[in-house]
């Protein structure tokens, strides 16, 4: 099966109902994108299909097939660059396992909403679990990125 | 947990070596044979030629960022720029890198111990260091070593003399080691202390380039998953192998002391492989009971009054209960709480030449050695460990039996080592494998004297023991009480003269283990509570009554004193909004935390503030400490809302995270963190930021409805 990821054509061998995170981890060495609970419960291993967010241990290969796939490994841009820096500069992680979907659906709200409100934040993000509770510097982060947008 | 610091500066010996080109530096605790040679390991740091510095943490790095809080020990003394440092993992000499807050005897990181452990080790590291490049500078250049300074990675002489430290380090390495290296004093330090030291690992962390035990892809490396039993105590009797090994992919089915693991060529294949295994457990011995029977149990223990191993007695409470004006008798119950790291167990084990090699989140290294040599059947020279970046801990990855470790290396022998094995947990491996923070009741008979003050308290409490039948239990069992049960109760600075505390550990089939600030989980949630219902029967403010007990206690007064400030203790509220106040002291840190919480009008509530100061001694790493109470808060936030495994004829009820709810982000309270100053030496910050929270919420609920909740967690 051939798989565009990050702007690159891959050929993969592997059952079409493999979740697409363990062919991005394990088949291609994409390990950016995490493995957290395989149930679309924590997003940890959120990605992009087409531009529009999915979770990858909920996609099976056959679905992404033909289609553009971006994990944290390929985010590049204007909003990418504000949302990495923001995290970086506010020591956002901690273990940081979690923090590649956290970047993700940033990166998602902030395209879709330059300035998102407190509320709007908790609302995109709160599929996202993080269990050493960064939650305060994601939502710092998020407005430093605006900020750093709307500049 | 509070010890000194068993090595002073005059204990040290220092050896050195050279390793490759750089310098390398150790230290060796005097007790150490000085005869036997620096080995490559016995080694803080190592400065390459090109100038970049190497750090060798003791300590794992499990997101408390110690690897960060180290290099800025270092990088005080041998004044670094922090982008040229690199931090790895240490292990392999206890001589080394022994905790100094548990005697130095063994490796490991628990207990909020590793900056308490390292603040004098690194800074002499780095010291040292720093005056060897001197010596070795000063040499070169034919000058005074009084005219010669190291600054921002560079080596400074007179006459505009400027170099790296790199070209110096092979010359430094053969300087004689300084018995006594010059500590810069507090009024010379750039960093410590100070704002603007950044974590090393944020950008790699927020860029998904971070390598954990879960990314590592060694050459032909093979997956494994672990059909393990459904009933704790329950064993393989027999297994068909048949329909797995006709999955593609599937390389091996093999026994394990753990269970039947199903190893192939990548994650997917592996899980699949074993939903086509089929096993027959032998249920002989495994615990059968559900939460129900556990908790009938524990309340029937609770009531007998036959005697148990005292954790603390003094005068006679039942007498002075009988002189009380008013009295609370109340029974509190918690339930077991899983870790639910983010980043599942798993462990990497192959064979390279000669030696085992283990990739993992070590945290008790040297334990995890031995039992990886015996599960090899080699020696434990034979074993090479690497210290991995983990997804998170929260006291999961310290185990006596090194469950993932000891599975890893069995697999890998289970194939003739011949290729790697990463053995990796599911998350519902992870949520219902056990060792949950136990279960526990505590049942109180609490009196008010005349004066409105305590007056008499007997207090019993039931549950499982954390150490007992492990290599910890003469560490922490001591005449039938485990510490960690009784730890924060039995040593309360509000228990009155007439006082009483005793312990029942059940034994129950269900593995437990140490969680995030311990028996501080639920000792700390009692005796704020209890504390603050008091206070409203003796008609007092709970700031104010607190204040009055813990007269003698200054590091107390101090986070009350400023948390009150901060929060605005005593003004009022928007209608609908209450605060609760707790304080606790835990591993060598005190706390306190003030949660605004609000009513939704429907029943509910909603934590939407919390303040808290702390005292952790000196703050070695403001915003890291800040970091970690805010995490801290989050995570005992989550338990205490919704956090409960709860088990049906011995089965664990909840598999992933839609049964075990977490904090999510939009519960996650506005905190507000205050550090006291300090110049004492630097104490734990990982978990005394836990124990507050759940009493604080509990107090604010109490101040809305007048009803005490004694039952965890608070939304069941």
């Amino acid at each position: 099966m051939r798989l565009t990821v990050n702007g690159v054509t891959h050929q993969v061998e592997a059952a079409a109902d493999t979740p697409l995170l363990w062919v991005l981890r394990d088949h291609l060495g994409l390990t950016g994108t995490k493995y957290g609970c395989g149930a679309a419960q924590c997003g940890a291993c959120l990605i992009q299909l087409d531009g529009k967010p999915a979770m990858a241990c909920a996609t099976p290969l056959s679905a992404a097939e033909g289609r553009a796939i971006t994990t944290i490994e390929g985010i590049s841009g204007r909003v990418a660059q504000a949302v990495t820096a923001a995290w970086t500069e506010l020591d956002v992680p901690q273990c940081g396992y979690c923090q590649s979907g956290q970047v993700m659906a940033a990166m998602t709200l902030l395209t879709d909403n330059p300035k998102p409100t407190d509320a709007q934040i908790d609302d995109a993000l709160s599929g996202h679990l993080c269990r050493c509770a960064t939650y305060q510097r994601i939502r710092a982060g998020i407005h430093a990125a605006a900020r750093k947008l709307g500049a | 947990m509070n010890r000194q610091l068993p090595l002073s500066r005059r204990s040290f010996l220092l050896t050195v070596g050279a390793a490759g080109a750089g310098l390398t530096l150790g230290f060796k605790a005097q007790a150490a044979d000085p005869a036997q040679p620096p080995s490559p390991f016995q080694a803080y740091l190592r400065i390459s030629p090109d100038s970049t510095v190497t750090i060798l943490s003791a300590h794992m790095d499990m997101g408390q960022g110690i690897y960060s809080g180290i290099a800025l020990l270092v990088a005080e003394e041998l004044d670094l720029d922090p982008a040229a440092i690199a931090v790895e993992g240490a292990w392999g000499n206890p001589k080394l890198y022994g905790n100094l807050a548990w005697g130095g005897v063994a490796q490991g990181t628990g207990g909020s111990t590793a900056m308490k452990s390292s603040f004098q080790r690194y800074r002499m590291a780095g010291a040292a260091a720093r005056a060897m490049l001197v010596e070795a500078a000063s040499q070169a250049w034919r000058v005074s070593p009084h005219l010669v300074r190291v600054e921002h990675g560079m080596v400074i002489g007179p006459k505009g003399r400027k170099a790296s430290i790199g070209p110096f380090a092979e010359a430094a390495a053969a300087q004689p080691v300084p018995a006594e290296p010059r500590l810069k004093s507090p009024t010379e330090w750039r960093l410590i202390g100070k704002e603007g030291f950044r974590r090393l690992d944020s950008a790699a962390k927020s860029t998904g380039r971070q390598i954990y035990t879960a990314d590592l892809r060694l050459p032909g490396m093979l997956t494994a998953v672990l059909a393990r039993p459904p009933l704790f105590g329950a064993t393989v009797k027999s297994f068909d192998a048949t329909a797995a090994k006709k999955v593609p992919g599937v390389v091996e089915v093999a026994t394990t002391s753990r269970g039947v693991a199903v190893i192939a060529t990548d994650t997917w294949t592996a899980i699949k492989g074993r939903q086509a295994l089929s096993v027959e457990w032998d249920q002989t011995h495994a615990e059968t009971r559900g939460s129900a029977q556990l908790w009938a149990e524990y309340r029937r223990l609770a009531g007998e009054s036959t005697p148990a191993p005292i954790a603390a007695s003094r005068g006679n409470p039942d007498q002075a209960l009988k002189r009380a004006v008013a009295r609370i008798d109340a029974t509190y119950e918690f339930p077991y709480l899983a870790h639910a790291a983010m980043e599942p167990l798993n462990a990497v084990a192959a064979r390279t030449g000669d030696m085992i090699e283990v990739w993992g989140g070590h945290q008790m290294p040297d334990l995890y050695r031995a039992l990886a040599a015996k599960a090899a059947g080699v020696a434990p020279e034979s074993v090479r460990l690497h210290v991995m970046m983990t997804g998170g801990g929260f006291g999961r990855r310290a185990v006596a039996d090194g469950d993932v470790v000891v599975e890893a290396v069995e697999c890998a022998k289970a194939i003739g080592w011949r290729a790697p094995v990463k053995v990796q947990w599911t998350r519902e491996d992870d949520m219902t494998g056990g060792r949950y923070r136990p279960m526990m009741l505590h049942k109180v008979a609490a009196g008010i004297g005349l004066d409105g003050q305590p007056l008499g308290w007997r207090h019993r409490i039931v549950g499982q023991s954390i150490g007992a039948g492990t290599p910890f239990e003469k560490m922490l069992v001591h005449d039938g009480v485990d510490h960690t049960s009784v730890e924060g109760v039995s040593d309360s600075p509000y228990a009155p003269a007439d006082f009483h505390c005793d312990l029942i550990s059940p034994k129950v089939g269900v593995p437990v283990l140490w969680w995030r600030s311990v028996g501080h989980t639920h000792t700390a949630f009692v005796t704020e509570t209890l504390i603050d219902e008091m206070a409203v029967l003796a008609g007092k403010d709970p700031l104010a009554y607190r204040r009055a007990l813990l007269a003698a206690h200054p590091r107390h007064l101090a986070v009350l004193d400023l948390v009150a400030a901060k929060a605005g203790w005593g003004e009022k509220l928007p209608p609908g909004r209450f605060r609760g106040l707790a304080v606790h002291q835990s591993f060598g840190s005190v706390v306190a935390q003030v949660a605004e919480i609000v009513l939704d009008g429907k029943g509910g509530f909603k934590v939407i503030r919390v303040v808290c100061a702390v005292d952790c001694g000196l703050a070695v790493q403001p915003d890291q400490i800040r970091a970690q109470m805010e995490g801290g808060i989050g995570f005992g936030l989550g338990a205490a809302l919704n956090g409960r495994i709860t088990l049906t004829d011995g089965r664990v009820d909840q598999t992933n995270f839609n049964g075990y709810e977490v904090l999510r982000l939009d519960e996650m309270p506005v905190i507000e963190v205050h550090i006291v100053p300090s110049a004492a030496p630097p104490t734990g910050v990982g978990e005394p930021g836990v124990p507050p929270i759940a009493p604080a919420v509990a107090n604010a609920l109490a101040a809305a409805t007048g009803k005490r909740t004694r039952t965890l967690p608070l939304r069941s």
